[in-house]
């Protein structure tokens, strides 16, 4: 028998020999990836609970959109694409490796069935473009580097090798899948039986192409030899995948189904514990690893370390001590130092002054940026909300914040300024010509409540914005009264800085003012207090932000606006973070703005979902943060680079934070700062006859 | 090592408009709100740590009446074991002296290693510490803004001394030590905190308890009387800038320029 003939006997010992060691490596493979994956959720059996079963039907969509249809990829346009082909490619070969691994090898020839060869051809294709954009992707990591992948000196060493590693494995699955379909096609076009058609200019076309001369002995050999190596890497692989970020692959669909539904709200101190029950309480917040709850430990696992939150993070950018992205990778290198698949657990470190710096976990300003970024919906602002729970607890508060709690706590305001002169803005008298603003204090009733908050109510520039709401609302017909001193801070910030009993009291005074008021609807120019009323309070009438009522009478057609006064200046619309990402409301500023006649608005390069935080609002207006430059300072240089000299924006602290920032930077005289309110304010044209009975129902009021 | 902290709650003066009252003899108390003394607070958390290394209990006292005990569950919160309240109307208007007498009083009933106050009030005149440490017969330390625990009953104290420079010395337990602000930083005492202690107990002690001669204190024992008070009017050479900020630090830098302050 002349070398490269093949007898029948040959393949079956073959055969036999290569299906007893499948068979050992598939037992032992499976064994491995089931023990280790039972020790990476060891955590999360120790973790706090989360109820994430709700509502399965939107857990469904969820899924559908963001894990199927991988609705987040393409923002960054070609690491989307390449993890859409890979991803795509993926879910393709998934039915075709299961089928390798479960049947083994046969030396079945039978022709395939139609659908069996239209999938095969499909899977050719699919493992070629696999193979393909796993090159482009390590090809792009070698050459390109970009940026946001690098590690910076303080968060410890980059690992450039892992994903590129990474990228070979899969890249030599995909090889080996195909040198074992090109290999048998060879085989059976050699043996003239009838052949498996191979996928016109795919990897398996190609390889067969250049296979076609071997010896059938070889080619036999080769065929085995490919089916070993696809099986042992598909193995390794699964393996290896539960130690690092390369765990997504089995993580992203769970993490995917069980995110959080609800935006702009933050999770209770416990699940299961009602507000009444918290005192019973030991410890609150994160003050430990196991304090996490179990889905937030599901997320560091998920981390695919992409870099994306931290690409749009305003505290990275400014040089704050904080990136999202090492907030969870910091936290996934801690749950596999402390809870190892091999060896002892070693648990319960401190987070804070370990793995995590105070500094750190004050950055935030819970702007979103980060969560509206990641592909695979990862929380970030409950996790930062929750540490500062647990340092809150602990007492470990920065004094400039301590000031500010204590001065909420005695006068309901962070200034510490008198109950009595909550209302003091409204005693101006041109407001007072304009409208009488009632204070609903049981003197007097209304329909609408203006619910104004603190930095409305007392800093000086910012009460402008009050009296162009309240000039507004007058102008709009609305029946409508403030609280006075009747009402205390929203207290949004004051839970999202982790003080939430204190949060819980100012709730509570609130919702007996507004219920005692009798008020139907609910009106704020204030943003954080929007988000508090409608996603924080509950039992309140429904809320609106200033611009969504603007927006409507305008669509409407009720409010007269004149042309734009200065026409030679340049609008930007600055996206509030409590207004935009938090509650999605971004065009009916727009809207607003674009019904004011000739006005010329462009869009900075950051605008809605990706808007910059402007240095934050609430409490983080006493925090002094370790930075390098404002976050305003950034903002009102985009505003610059988009070619306007204005900035509207339609939250109090960002009017703060912006006209601060045109201060600090130098940009006075060539950039100015705007509320939505002040600019419709000034450009409203009074209603003439037929507004005079509403205008008269305003001074009725007035005199009760 | 047990501590005994004397404290007091005074209106708070960032959260307050101080105005006189119409009589001029005090300030307008209405629709103020009080808090404890801030160098008090520093003392509390002086007091906690080192508890917290060297063992021992804080107790925190105030001379006082009902509404003073917010700021001893305040500090009852904060950490400290025990808050007490030392209240008898016969203390009312008592000086400093009658304050520190009192003080004394509820001392000696207790063994205290080592008893710390704030500085001083900011009401007052950073005078009880010295006289209670006098009457006790104790050492005494003022202006404290280090305090490390030696072996063999002692502390080391350290001082700012004007100028900047650092004084260290030794003083012997039981003492009384006047705390200065910044000697730490005081931990935070959340709404959770209060709600947790709001319930417990405090003891109160009037004079009877205390053994106290009640002509010795109060208005009765009192050899310092306040006479006036007033708000000074503007004296040659000051005057009182007016507008907004803006305007404020705009007139500041004229006249510091048209002075030579500024080049």
């Amino acid at each position: 028998m002349s070398e490269g003939m093949l007898t029948p006997a040959h393949v079956v010992q073959w055969l036999t020999s290569v299906q007893t060691l499948v068979a050992i490596i598939q037992v032992l493979g499976f064994a491995c990836f089931v023990f280790i994956v039972t020790r990476r959720l060891a955590p999360l059996f120790r973790a706090e609970r989360d109820f994430r079963l709700d509502r399965p039907w939107l857990r469904a969509q969820t899924l559908l959109k963001y894990w199927f249809g991988q609705w987040k990829h393409p923002r960054y346009r070609v690491a989307g694409a390449l993890h859409l082909l890979i991803f795509a490619g993926f879910l393709i070969l998934a039915t075709r490796a299961f089928y390798l691994l479960v049947f083994g090898l046969t030396d079945d020839f039978a022709t395939p069935s139609t659908i069996g060869r239209a999938y095969d051809v499909v899977a050719d294709y699919a493992a070629t473009i696999v193979f393909m954009a796993v090159l482009a992707a390590a090809f792009r990591r070698i050459i390109f580097k970009p940026a946001r992948y690098a590690v910076p000196e303080k968060y410890g060493k980059g690992h450039p090798g892992d994903a590129i590693f990474l990228l070979a494995l899969i890249a030599l699955l995909m090889f080996s899948e195909s040198l074992f379909e090109a290999s048998r096609a060879a085989v059976q076009a050699q043996a003239e039986m009838p052949g498996e058609f191979l996928a016109i200019l795919s990897l398996p076309w190609i390889l067969q192409g250049s296979l076609q001369i071997a010896p059938i002995t070889a080619l036999w050999k080769l065929h085995l030899g490919a089916y070993l190596v696809d099986v042992v890497t598909f193995y390794f692989l699964l393996c290896y995948r539960p130690f690092g970020i390369q765990f997504h692959v089995e993580t992203s669909l769970f993490n995917v189904m069980f995110a959080k539904l609800d935006r702009g709200t933050v999770k209770p101190v416990r699940w299961g514990v009602s507000d009444s029950d918290l005192d019973q309480v030991k410890s609150f917040g994160v003050k430990k690893f196991e304090d996490f709850t179990w889905k937030h430990i599901l997320d560091f696992y998920s981390c695919a370390d992409c870099g994306r939150c931290s690409d749009n993070c305003p505290a990275n950018a400014v040089g704050r001590p904080l990136s999202p992205r090492f907030l969870t990778i910091k936290a996934r290198d801690y749950a596999f130092d402390h809870f190892p698949v091999f060896g002892k657990t070693n648990n319960s470190h401190a987070l804070i002054g370990g793995i995590y710096s105070e500094d750190e976990v004050w950055s935030c300003t819970t702007c979103g940026a980060c969560e509206e970024e990641c592909p695979l919906l990862i929380e970030y602002i409950d996790k930062i909300v929750d540490l500062r729970r647990g340092m809150v607890d602990d007492g470990n508060v920065p004094k400039s914040i301590q000031k500010a709690l204590k001065a909420l706590e005695s006068r309901g305001n962070p200034y510490g300024k008198m109950e009595k002169k909550r209302a003091d803005w409204a005693k101006d008298k041109d407001l007072q010509r304009a409208c009488a603003v009632k204070v609903l204090d049981g003197s007097s009733s209304a329909q609408t409540l203006y619910f104004v908050d603190s930095i409305t109510s007392y800093d000086d520039r910012i009460q402008a914005i009050g009296r162009a709401t309240a000039r507004i609302l007058s102008e709009a017909g609305e029946n409508f009264g403030i609280l006075g001193a009747g009402e205390k801070d929203s207290g949004h910030d004051v839970r999202r800085f982790g003080e939430e009993m204190l949060f819980q009291a100012l709730r509570d005074h609130n919702v007996a003012a507004i219920q005692a008021s009798g008020v139907t609807r609910i009106v704020t120019s204030d943003p954080h207090a929007y988000n508090a009323l409608k996603h924080d309070y509950k039992d309140v009438p429904p809320v609106e932000h200033i611009s969504q009522v603007l927006a409507r009478e305008v669509r409407h057609g009720r409010l007269n606006l004149k042309p734009v006064q200065d026409t030679g200046n340049v609008y930007a619309y600055h996206d509030p973070c409590y207004l935009g990402r938090h509650n999605q409301v971004y065009d009916d500023p727009r809207e607003v703005l674009d019904a004011i006649p000739e006005l010329r608005r462009v869009e900075m390069s950051r605008c809605r979902d990706r808007s910059f935080c402007c240095g934050g609002g609430g409490l983080m207006l006493f925090y002094e943060p370790d930075e390098q430059e404002r976050m305003g300072v950034k903002r009102v240089q985009m505003a610059a680079e988009a070619g306007a000299n204005v900035i509207v924006t339609a939250c109090p602290f960002c009017m703060v934070n912006i006209e601060d920032a045109i201060k600090v930077s130098g940009m006075e005289g060539k950039m100015t700062a705007i509320d939505l309110t002040e600019l419709v304010d000034q450009h409203l044209v009074p209603r003439v006859p037929e507004s005079h009975e509403r205008g008269a129902n305003a001074l009725v009021h007035a005199n009760t | 090592m047990e501590i005994l902290v004397c404290a007091r709650r005074v209106p708070d003066s960032s959260e307050n408009e101080i105005q006189l009252n119409r009589a001029g003899n005090d300030i307008e108390r209405e629709d103020l709100v009080y808090s404890i003394n801030e160098p008090d607070n520093y003392a509390v958390e002086e007091a906690l740590q080192i508890v917290a290394k060297a063992g021992g209990s804080v107790t925190v006292a105030t001379v006082g009446t009902d509404e003073d005990e917010e700021i001893l569950r305040r500090e009852m919160a904060m950490g400290a074991n025990r808050g007490v309240l030392l209240s008898d109307e016969a203390f009312s208007e008592s000086d400093g002296r009658g304050i520190a007498t009192v003080l004394k009083a509820f001392a000696q009933k207790n063994h205290y290693d080592l008893i710390l106050t704030g500085v001083q009030a900011e009401d007052g005149g950073a005078q009880v510490g010295g006289m209670l440490a006098a009457m006790l017969d104790y050492p005494f330390a003022s202006l404290v803004n280090s305090i490390e625990v030696l072996e063999g009953n002692k502390l080391k104290i350290g001082r700012e001394i004007e100028g900047g420079s650092k004084e260290l010395s030794e003083i012997d337990l039981p003492c009384v030590l006047s705390i200065q602000t910044g000697i730490n930083e005081p931990r935070y005492v959340g709404m959770r905190g209060i709600r947790q202690v709001a319930s417990l107990e405090i003891p109160t002690y009037g004079a009877s308890d205390l053994g106290i001669d009640k002509g010795s204190v109060g208005a009765a024992g009192a050899k310092v009387k306040r006479d006036d008070y007033f708000i000074p009017a503007a004296g040659k050479g000051a005057a009182m800038l007016q507008g907004s900020t803006e305007e404020i630090a705009g007139k500041l830098i004229e006249l510091m320029k048209a002075k030579g302050g500024l080049q």
